[in-house]
């Protein structure tokens, strides 16, 4: 199929973006990624993005695609409409093209040092063999941003601790493994952290591995709401 | 004796044997810039299936891989903590014709120095209740899942903070040459748009598949075959194990838990330029049809995402599927060509990265006549995360 995408193109230096309009013949079974990727290959050598695992693991080809945010290996150019609009996410500043600025994300993200592994919950009924005590998987969060590129409140408040970064909170308060979560509780239990989020729910539609930061952030309040001898109604007056 | 840090030595590939040869040499005094055409892990690194070998594969047909394989993994698990789902892996015989690999399979095992346990068909599915219940026999490996990119970060951090300059999004256009000897190479920088001459003591080729190029480059030929094969991840974690096919390797063979995910491996064929892979849709299919033969919920499973990657295997010409090729791995100082200044590593595997590195790096400390030993088998990794603390530094 012959498919038309307008690409966002920026570089340092250049007073403002520009859209570049590419056509790419593509196999039917082709990705938003693949086509950037024959386009850069082909037509754009100078064309950056970042990708790595192709199958939504890695979590670096977060953009928005008409609009909405997506990773870009897992949205099949045939489900979208001509033309395929192709932007950088939001609320991270971009670097070059598609690239945005990573490390803004772990910035906020490294604050909360919940480990990369945690207990796996499925398949329910599987008996670990002798020595391992119980079966381990990474965690679902990937890490690529399209949270805090959806997210209303992290577009008007720089200091909002953002919904990726209190989903991990929650994950350590859920599971601490050897951390404490009083620690973390104290951390989000802030008018910049958990209490901030006024529950758009954008994170969680635009999630791509089901981490659910909404739910996240509200299981935060009501874990600090039972607990409330760590909270002060001054410190905190949207928790009324 | 030389000090290595008078020597300046250019990485040109950013996968994860560059990221662990940074990580080395850096270690070992060197100064090392390391350039990377896109993001880092952008090439083959971070598309495999995230299988931490156990070598139990290759132990009877590729007992050299498979002495690597295990080797590396049980180094990799001290230095790299927090970074496996070690949950090991089976391989499980479901025809009468599987069974009979069994026995050369444990004496393969045994060869290399891989732990088994062999496991009645009972004892496999308390484990693994989703295991086709047809399964005869199972042998339980260290096997585990690793993060395709994060593992290399971590090698990436950790030579960020030993000084090593990490640059994304430079492309090697062409390598400096003067009187037979590398010096350096010309590299354009994607987000400036500048070229610039990098210059070095030592130009190591860490190009993986496009290694060929690289060496082009130099008037030099590698002999290394990129060689894609198809993976494809389906929705559900339907084991925890890695589940493996008690079988000589071929198609679909294994299934690699991570995640939330499953994922199906793979096909093997040869192909001249890494840059134009394709994913056959029969080759997709295939995946399902033998991942199913193990586990056969993945037969009915979501198609989450299918892809190819090009393994860089290093053999002749002749080579047809790549399945013949050995997953070893080879570093030439190109000397013996008449090119000084100038070294290329191909072949291996991701577990194998940080052997491949050690190799690499007793390759240019030899060169450059420095005496600085490996310490990469004791040095835990600093996390993945550190990778972006740091790059931020450099002013990504």
């Amino acid at each position: 199929m012959r498919r038309k995408f307008r690409v966002f193109r920026y570089k340092p230096g250049w007073s403002r973006h520009r859209y570049e309009t590419y056509m790419v013949d593509l196999p039917d079974t082709a990705t938003v990624l693949e086509a950037l990727i024959h386009i850069r290959r082909d037509q754009a050598p100078d064309l950056t993005l970042r990708h790595s695992c192709l199958h939504g693991s890695c979590g670096t080809c977060g953009m928005r695609i008409n609009g909405r945010e997506r990773l870009a290996c897992l949205t099949p150019v045939a489900e979208l409409p001509d033309p395929i609009t192709v932007e950088p996410l939001y609320n991270l500043g971009v670097v070059s093209d598609l690239v945005v600025d990573v490390p803004a994300f772990y910035e906020k993200f490294t604050l909360i040092e919940r480990p990369l592994l945690r207990r796996s919950e499925a398949p329910a009924q599987g008996k670990p063999p002798e020595g391992i005590p119980a079966f381990t998987r990474l965690e679902s969060c990937i890490e690529c941003g399209l949270c805090l590129s959806a997210c209303p409140v992290v577009a008007t408040d720089p200091y909002y601790l953002g919904p990726a970064t209190l989903a991990a909170a929650w994950r350590l308060v859920e599971e601490p493994r050897g951390k404490d979560p009083a620690a973390i509780l104290a951390l989000v239990d802030d008018p910049h952290g958990c209490w901030r989020c006024h529950l758009a729910m954008e994170c969680s539609e635009v999630c791509p591995t089901g981490v659910h930061p909404a739910r996240a952030i509200v299981s935060l309040r009501a874990a600090l709401s039972a607990a409330p001898k760590t909270l002060s109604q001054e410190e905190n007056p949207t928790h009324a | 004796m030389s000090r290595a840090s008078d020597f300046h030595v250019l990485i040109i590939g950013g996968g994860a044997t560059g990221a662990a040869l940074a990580h080395d040499l850096a270690l070992r005094g060197f100064r090392v810039t390391l350039v990377e055409r896109g993001e880092v892990t952008s090439g083959t690194t971070g598309r495999h299936h995230g299988l931490l070998h156990s070598g139990a594969r290759y132990a009877v047909r590729d007992p050299e891989s498979a002495r690597e394989c295990i080797e590396e993994n049980f180094i990799l698990r001290r230095i790299a903590p927090d970074s496996f789902e070690l949950n090991d892996g089976l391989f499980v015989a479901i025809t009468e014709e599987d069974e009979a690999y069994l026995e050369p399979f444990l004496e393969g095992c045994e060869t290399c120095g891989i732990p088994t346990q062999v496991l009645t068909r009972e004892q496999a599915l308390q484990m693994e209740p989703n295991l086709n219940p047809k399964v005869r026999v199972a042998v339980r490996v260290p096997d585990g899942t690793m993060d395709a990119m994060r593992l290399p970060l971590r090698f990436l951090a950790t030579a960020l903070s030993n000084g090593a300059v990490v640059r994304p999004f430079t492309e090697v256009v062409d390598l400096l040459r003067r009187n037979g000897t590398v010096y350096g190479a010309r590299v354009r920088n994607h987000i400036t748009g500048r070229e610039e001459d990098l210059l070095a003591d030592v130009v190591v080729n860490a190009a993986g598949p496009w290694a060929g190029r690289i060496a082009a480059m130099a008037g030099v030929d590698v002999p290394v075959r990129p060689s894609p094969g198809v993976l494809v991840a389906v929705e559900g974690r339907w084991t925890n194990m890695v589940i493996n096919r008690l079988h000589p390797a071929g198609d679909g063979d294994i299934i690699v838990p991570q995640r939330g995910l499953s994922i199906i491996g793979t096909t093997s064929w040869v192909v001249e330029d890494p840059d134009h892979l394709d994913v056959p849709p029969d080759h997709v299919r295939r995946m399902f049809e033998k991942g199913a033969e193990m586990v056969p919920a993945v037969g009915h499973a979501r198609l989450w995402a299918a892809w190819s990657a090009a393994r860089p295997l290093v053999g002749s010409r002749e080579a047809s599927t790549g399945r013949e090729l050995s997953r070893t791995f080879k570093c030439f100082d190109h000397a013996s060509e008449g090119v000084e200044g100038f070294v290329t590593i191909v072949g291996g595997k991701a577990t194998t990265a940080r052997a491949m590195a050690e190799t690499t790096a007793d390759v240019v400390c030899r060169k450059v006549g420095v005496s600085a030993p490996c310490r990469t088998r004791e040095v835990t990794l600093l996390p993945h995360t550190a990778y972006y603390d740091l790059l931020t530094t450099q002013g990504f």
